[in-house]
């Protein structure tokens, strides 16, 4: 049976335990009538989803222990923060924290419990009615996953890390999870995101974030993509900004071999502010993909866009940046830029723009680079006793800092040079 | 300190250098004048151990110790620093945590420990002071954005903080106006002791007001043709290079 059966299978076996019942079944017609993308798909033409989709997944694992002390090397352990901990697709009495926080954070399934009305407002809202195939994959059966929301004028005061492990499965295994995030009006709040499995079977995660920032709110996301190379994750993230909102997503991918990262604004009142930025650093056979897509419905907005890639060995980026200005859309500003170095002939980067502007009277810039790091640039820092390695690391890291020197948390901005500094394998300060 | 034999060099199959000879002991001063074209900046780059120059023969010695095998880092460690004619600008690394690595990279290849940070602050300043930079320079990204006497202050900066055996000053003078030129001569004269030694390549002899050398070299076409002392270079002031190749070419 293949993998897209067995999705299926799963569903009808399921449909009657299900909450939004309607559009889950749409979603699974969707599915079983378009079937996953494929290379000959526009969108998928440089990322081919096939060898992931091969594999013979467990649907679902079952709960597993994990201590916290095992926990604590994967979190930001210096920061004073709240924690939500997802286990095995099961949430984490034991090991979150979320004790003393002045908004909601709980899992999705208590959340349609405990909040209906909210659950029922958002669930899906944030999606297009036209979504790729796992998009409606994730909405056919996806029952789990991270609810914050966060009250009209509160400022959450720490910033708060989703964290999805997965440890002590027997079997190769498929998860998914929906995360809504709601901030209110005049709210403000923090998250970091990420995966972590344990183990070396293969963890393939498909996740739908829905990020809603209503007006005069602040929201920011960091996504820490740092997980074991037998991973793969398709991540979906898609925000909708009311008036004079801010909303950034930063996206740092260092690990896994498959990463695909949509990830979509829709700016639905004036005066909003979309930043999204990543740095991507991988190797041997990894792959990122990152998709983005702004789409500016109203006037007086401003995006902001830029992500940097270094690819070592026969790493393969993809980056596809589209704007949409649509005719309403007056003094917009639209900036993109895609800078990239390759290290090795083998890396590969396709980079595209795709900027589709209705409205006569914008501002919009895109560019991208591909190049090497600078001989001259390596020479000057040996001959003052830089060796290569740690040479090459600080070009690198140099490269990269317009993107880290804008992480807002100090404990995940070191947490990130580290990672950094042992993705490239030298023990110095990249401190700037 | 420094000996070079019969070195000969090239670069994408272009021959530069021809077979230099030069001995410089600790406690000496040479200036190496020439002609546009001449070699002293790939003398200075073929040195400190830039890999695009082939050496294609020869050998240079430092301390005894053949160094043409050696990384540019290594040379960097055993002492020998390379003032750039034209430094690099690199953004996003600033001034304090370039030199902060530099200098532990330098100490963990002769095991030695990380510099404290109250020690190295201590020494930043004080170098700072000999030569008159100002305070916000240490958090401005490496070069970017400098002036041309402020690349050659940083230069100078960053030789006060390694404290080398052997200073090679390719063109320190070039881009300098009159106070810079002082300020970075006098921090240069102020390095030296009677265990280093200077090597300054230079196209006017107008830094050589300021760093008097013991000895005067001309390259001409990757050869050393003529050495003599402080007065050649006043006379190459001048009547300028052509009699040297004249007598040269004649010879």
């Amino acid at each position: 049976m293949t993998f897209k059966d067995k999705l299926i299978q799963a569903y009808y076996q399921n449909e009657k335990a299900l909450s939004f019942q309607d559009q889950r079944k749409k979603s699974i017609m969707q599915l079983e009538k378009n079937g996953f993308p494929t290379i000959k798909d526009e969108e998928w033409k440089y990322t081919n989803p096939l060898p992931i989709l091969k594999k013979d997944y467990q649907l679902s694992a079952s709960l597993s222990e994990i201590s916290k002390e095992q926990l604590s090397q994967y979190i930001l352990t210096e920061t004073e923060t709240y924690c939500i901990v997802f286990v095995n697709g099961q949430f984490s009495d034991e090991l979150s924290s979320i004790e003393g926080v002045k908004c909601v954070i709980c899992s999705l399934s208590v959340a349609e419990i405990q909040y209906p009305k909210l659950v029922k407002t958002y669930w899906g809202k944030a999606l297009p009615k036209q979504s790729d195939s796992f998009v409606s994959l994730n909405n056919a059966l996806c029952q789990e996953g991270t609810f914050i929301h966060v009250p009209k004028g509160v400022v959450v005061d720490k910033p708060i890390q989703i964290i999805y492990l997965t440890n002590g499965v027997s079997e190769d295994v498929f998860l998914q999870n929906r995360n809504i995030i709601i901030a209110e009006e005049n709210s403000q709040v923090q998250l970091t995101e990420s995966y972590q499995n344990t183990d070396n079977k293969s963890v393939f995660t498909n996740v739908v974030t829905e990020i809603f920032a209503h007006k005069n709110s602040i929201v920011d996301f960091y996504k820490i993509q740092n997980d074991r190379h037998n991973c793969s994750i398709i991540d979906n993230t898609w925000v909708n900004q009311d008036k004079y909102s801010t909303c950034t997503v930063d996206t740092f991918s260092f690990g896994s071999k498959f990463i695909r990262n949509n990830l979509s604004f829709t700016l639905n009142g004036q005066h909003a502010e979309s930043n999204m930025r990543g740095v991507t650093l991988i190797g041997e056979n990894q792959l990122v993909d990152h998709h983005t897509l702004v789409d500016h419905a109203v006037p007086n907005c401003l995006s902001n866009e830029l992500y940097k890639g270094i690819y070592e060995d026969n790493a393969k980026g993809v980056f596809n940046g589209k704007v949409m200005v649509r005719p309403d859309a007056q003094k917009t500003n639209a900036f993109q830029s895609n800078n990239n170095i390759l290290l090795s002939n083998e890396a590969s980067i396709d980079t595209k723009p795709q900027l589709e502007i209705y409205a006569d009277d914008v501002a919009c810039s895109h560019g991208c680079t591909i190049g090497q790091l600078d001989e001259n640039a390596l020479f000057y820092l040996r001959s003052r006793g830089i060796p290569f390695k740690e040479a090459q690391a600080t070009l690198m890291y140099a490269f990269a800092n317009d993107v880290l020197s804008n992480v807002k948390i100090p404990e995940l901005k070191q947490k990130l040079n580290r990672i950094i500094a042992e993705k490239l394998g030298v023990d110095i300060s990249l401190e700037l | 300190m420094l000996k070079i034999e019969n070195l000969k060099a090239s670069v994408e199959g272009n021959n530069i250098l021809n077979g230099i000879n030069l001995s410089v002991n600790a406690g000496e001063v040479h200036a190496i004048m020439g002609p546009n074209g001449s070699g002293k900046s790939t003398l200075s780059s073929v040195i400190a151990g830039r890999e695009e120059y082939e050496v294609d023969g020869g050998d240079i010695f430092f301390n005894g110790e053949s160094i043409i095998d050696l990384s540019p880092e290594e040379r960097a460690h055993m002492g020998i620093f390379l003032s750039f004619q034209y430094p690099i600008e690199i953004p996003g690394v600033s001034v304090s945590n370039f030199l902060k690595t530099s200098l532990n990279e330098s100490r963990k290849a002769q095991d030695l420990e990380p510099i404290p940070a109250g020690e190295l602050l201590k020494m930043m300043r004080e170098k700072m002071e000999l030569l008159e930079i100002k305070k916000g320079f240490l958090s401005r990204s490496l070069n970017q954005g400098f002036s041309g006497g402020e690349k050659k202050r940083n230069e100078i900066f960053q030789m006060a903080m390694l404290n080398p055996k052997l200073a090679i000053l390719d063109e320190t003078d070039s881009g300098l106006d009159i106070d810079a030129l002082r300020i970075v001569a006098n921090g240069v004269n102020k390095l030296r002791t009677k265990d280093n030694a200077t090597v300054v390549i230079t196209h006017y002899q107008r830094l050589l007001d300021y760093i008097v050398p013991d000895f005067v070299h001309v390259l001409h076409d990757g050869k050393i043709v003529k050495s003599g002392n402080k007065n050649l270079a006043l006379e190459l002031e001048e009547k300028g290079y052509d009699w040297i190749i004249k007598e040269t070419q004649e010879l």
